[in-house]
């Protein structure tokens, strides 16, 4: 199967901005890195490259950006191999289509990993086919003829081609198979850090996400959706809202009772003066306190195993040091800068949406089946996202504007505000795990045991949600006796991926637990992980290169302490040093020192702003957290659910270590041990153990 | 609803709309210019900040009625290109990730710099600790800052001599 081919522009869908004839060639990124693997059947194209007669170079993707850099590392891939003038070269969202593969999205830090091979083989190929079409112009042998920056250069005269020069005709030449890429050493582009594509736009007020977008006619909506997880709209009394000056409408809604308007602040005036009766339904006396109660009984059942090896309670029940420690995490909101929000324009046989989603395929669907039109009559406009997190692959503000839309007949924004994408977002689960272990003899780890209890969002296999016992499960440490089973409780209020997943709390309450273990057998806490990593040689590297550049055992200033952390996630290795003291009863970070192996890099700029966006999403889920009161979620805005603020930054270096392994993801790498870095530090300047996520100043005390 | 008068970007401009309406929907829904964020409605996020009379304002915790004759400053009119030191500096750094805070940081920034031709980091973290990024590009701004105040005033540069001192070699 020729993996890179020929495009026909009548047969090319919708990508609206080559309005010049040229190169276009077609490919396929997998969406995921097991259909890769399984190589199965014939991969749809889901890329474009085309390159103009204008000598502009556009690579049509599929993807979509949330800030983790994707347009600009997947335009460098194409670009090294192709030899492209950098200024030169674009990229542009790709409309919804099967044609673009079966399931479009951003998720699970897949992009670079899924993409490294395919995007730098359709540049390779894209140069080789422009070096023959030069070749034949020059009537020489192509040997004497290659690409270099947009051009096309003969080395025996030194005459050159444009690429866009040369573009039609090698859109007539047939596709080589096989073309070599690069060693990655001799790259010039990749490993370099170029200015992002989308920065000028970003400084400038210019880029364009959902809520930005503006049709005419287009009204504006907000909805109250109802406080308590489970209930109902019974009844609602909309006169005052009706009064308000600017508002169209009031109706119920499948998300509750929405307020349509001439603009937002008009339908969020109205909405204040909206009066709903809910029912609250079952769920209306529950509360953190009793979620806690629940889950601290199902800990105490025996659940699924997830891991077993040895025999871990007997290696606990022998030892004379074992040690318990019951973890906690609450619910944490994504919460990202540009809340939930869609525009629809529903017309008789159309639907348009604009939206920043992770899931491009998946709202594309909910747009057909609420308009009740059929997908292809669908149209999805991916706009930059504000921050997504994970948050942004559920689709109910999707839901939202195409039922208001379709009712207003005409275009409809729908904007959730703070408090609503607080208050009815799909959390990272709570979770409740008690842990056991024990040290040997001579003081190492010798027995671990958990009992997990976190609701389950991804589906059981053998009574085991992966993303419920990932961090605890899989852990690498040479621990004889582990045995680790899950439970899964059940409760109504949504629970979702939240970058890292089930990292995001797993990692603090393992890489806490072994230090638990470390303080047990008198050992120093990156003492037992050397030992016990012996055989997991990037993980240990990750870790020696952190404790090295961090001055691991070297003085530091009283009152401070030092924790180490490290994870293996999305492929890739990491390992934080923490410095951090109590002052005023709160942790102050003061530095953090990171280093990641994530393969072969692309980028490295983008990997060190995702290690920096990392840590300040693990130091922000250490400050503030969801709890429940009556069914309903306390916090709503900003001074409820903390967030990391600017004084609070630690100084973060970034190590990236020297790697030719295949690249890993970065997106969620870091987050996931910096909260256990920095509990392990409060540890060694305090000896006060954490195990609760958000951390509350009693637990400081 | 009433005639308002005020100065956007250089420009005079009317807007008749009711006199409670926040400056902040104003500039999006009525006007047009959406480079000005909606975060939290609450004065808590520090997106939607512009310069009323060049002191950094949050849009959403001002009623149109009280920006009557004032001059309004946005991103779109910080400069008509990009070049004001504030966004050059942005770019050298590289600074945005999903970008959507980054109006906000820029308006919060510039008037800092303007005011202090060379900020020292708790002068930063002072003037930049209600503008929350969720991304977590504070040590890139921080830098960013420094460069800016640089860029504005190389001889106060020159003197004080600490850009990007406090970033701890990360860059």
């Amino acid at each position: 199967m020729t993996a890179v081919q020929h495009v026909h522009r009548r047969d090319f869908l919708k990508a609206g901005a080559l309005t010049v004839g040229g190169l276009l060639l077609g490919f396929t990124i997998p969406a995921k890195i097991q259909a890769a693997a399984q190589g199965s059947g014939v991969a749809e194209i889901n890329a474009f490259v085309h390159i103009g007669v204008d000598d502009i170079v556009t690579l049509i993707i599929d993807k979509a950006e949330m800030g983790q850099g994707t347009v600009t590392s997947l335009a460098m891939l194409l670009a090294e191999e192709l030899e492209a003038d950098w200024t030169k070269v674009r990229t542009e969202f790709a409309p919804v289509d099967t044609a673009y593969g079966a399931n479009q999205g951003v998720f699970g830090s897949l992009s670079i990993r899924t993409s490294w091979n395919r995007l730098r083989e359709a540049g390779a190929t894209a140069a080789e086919l422009l070096v023959e079409a030069g070749a034949n112009r020059w009537g020489v042998d192509k040997s004497v003829v290659r690409a270099e920056n947009g051009t096309i250069l003969n080395t025996r005269t030194d005459e050159r081609f444009s690429f866009g020069e040369l573009a039609e005709d090698a859109a007539r030449l047939p596709v080589p198979p096989n073309v070599a890429q690069k060693d990655p050493m001799r790259f010039r582009l990749l490993r370099t850090s170029p200015t992002r594509l989308d920065t000028p736009a970003k400084v400038t007020g210019q880029a364009r996400y959902a809520i930005d977008v503006r049709l005419p006619g287009m009204l504006y909506a907000v909805v109250e959706q109802s406080p308590v997880f489970g209930g109902s709209v019974a009844s609602f009394d909309d006169r005052a809202a009706r009064g308000v000056s600017g508002v169209r409408n009031v109706l119920q809604v499948t998300n509750g009772v929405a307020v349509v308007a001439d603009n937002t602040w008009a339908a969020m005036e109205g909405r204040k003066a909206l009066k709903v009766e809910w029912n609250e339904g079952p769920f209306g006396s529950e509360s953190s306190a009793s979620i806690r109660n629940y889950f601290q009984r199902l800990a105490d059942t025996a659940g699924a195993d997830a891991r077993v090896e040895g025999d871990a309670s007997a290696a606990i029940a022998g030892s004379s040091a074992s040690v318990e420690g019951v973890y906690e995490a609450a619910y944490a909101a994504h919460a990202s800068m540009e809340p939930y929000n869609c525009v629809a324009d529903v017309r008789e046989n159309s639907c348009d949406i604009w939206v920043g989603t992770q899931v491009q395929t998946q709202s594309r669907n909910t747009a057909a089946d609420i308009s009740g039109l059929p997908p292809e009559n669908v149209t999805l406009h991916t706009q930059f996202m504000g921050g997504g997190f994970g948050g942004k692959s559920r689709d109910n503000y999707v839901v939202d504007a195409v039922e208001l839309s379709k009712a207003a007949r005409a275009p409809v924004k729908v904007t959730w505000s703070r408090e609503d994408d607080t208050r009815h977002d799909a959390y990272r689960p709570v979770s409740y795990v008690r842990m056991n272990g024990a040290v040997d003899a001579d003081g190492w780890p010798s027995a671990w045991r958990a009992q997990i209890v976190c609701p389950s969002f991804a589906g059981l296999r053998n009574g085991i949600d992966r993303t419920a016992v990932e961090g605890i499960a899989n852990i690498e440490y040479a621990i004889p006796h582990i045995q680790v089973q899950y439970t899964p409780p059940e409760l109504p209020i949504p629970t979702w991926y939240w970058r890292s997943v089930g990292y995001s709390q797993n990692t603090f309450f393992a890489e806490s637990f072994i230090d638990e273990l470390a303080a047990a057998g008198g050992k120093d806490p990156l003492d037992v992980r050397r030992r016990l990593l012996a055989d997991s040689p990037r993980m240990l590297n990750a870790l020696e290169v952190a404790a090295d550049r961090a001055g691991w055992g070297t003085p530091l200033p009283d009152g401070r302490g030092r924790g180490i952390a490290v994870v293996n996630n999305i492929g890739s290795f990491t390992s934080i040093v923490a410095e951090a003291s109590v002052e005023e009863g709160r942790i102050r970070v003061h530095r953090m020192v990171c280093a990641v192996d994530c393969g072969h890099i692309a980028h490295p700029g983008i990997i060190r702003q995702q290690i920096e966006s990392g840590i300040v999403y693990g130091l922000s889920q250490m400050k503030g957290g969801i709890t429940i009161e009556n069914g309903r979620v306390v916090e709503g805005n900003f001074h409820e659910f903390e967030v990391l603020r600017f004084d609070e930054m630690p100084v973060v270096e970034t190590h990236i270590v020297e790697s030719r392994e295949m690249p890993g993801g970065i997106g969620e790498a870091s987050t996931p041990p910096t909260a256990p870095a920095v509990a392990n530090a409060v540890f060694a300047a305090t000896g006060k153990r954490i195990r609760k996520l958000p951390v509350r100043p009693e637990d400081l005390a | 609803m009433a005639n308002i008068p005020f100065t956007l970007n250089g420009q005079p401009r009317t807007v008749d709309v009711v006199p409670e309406m926040p400056l902040l929907w104003v500039l999006r829904d009525t006007i047009g210019l959406t480079g000005t964020k909606f975060g939290c409605g609450m004065g808590l996020c520090g997106a939607c900040t512009v310069h009323i009379d060049g002191v950094a304002t949050r849009t959403c915790q001002t009623a149109i009625s009280n920006v009557s004759g004032r001059d309004v400053t946005t991103i779109e009119g910080l400069s008509s290109d990009g070049s004001h030191p504030v966004q050059q500096a942005w770019v050298e750094v590289d600074v945005p990730q999903c970008g959507y805070c980054q109006s906000g940081q820029i308006m919060t920034a510039a008037a800092l710099v303007r005011d202090n031709p060379s900020p020292s980091d708790a002068q930063i973290d002072r003037a930049m600790r209600g503008n929350i990024c969720r991304c977590g590009t504070y040590q890139s701004i921080r830098e960013a800052i420094h460069r800016a105040a640089a860029l504005s005033n190389p001889a106060a540069a020159n003197a004080g001599g600490v850009p990007g001192a406090s970033n701890g070699g990360a860059r």
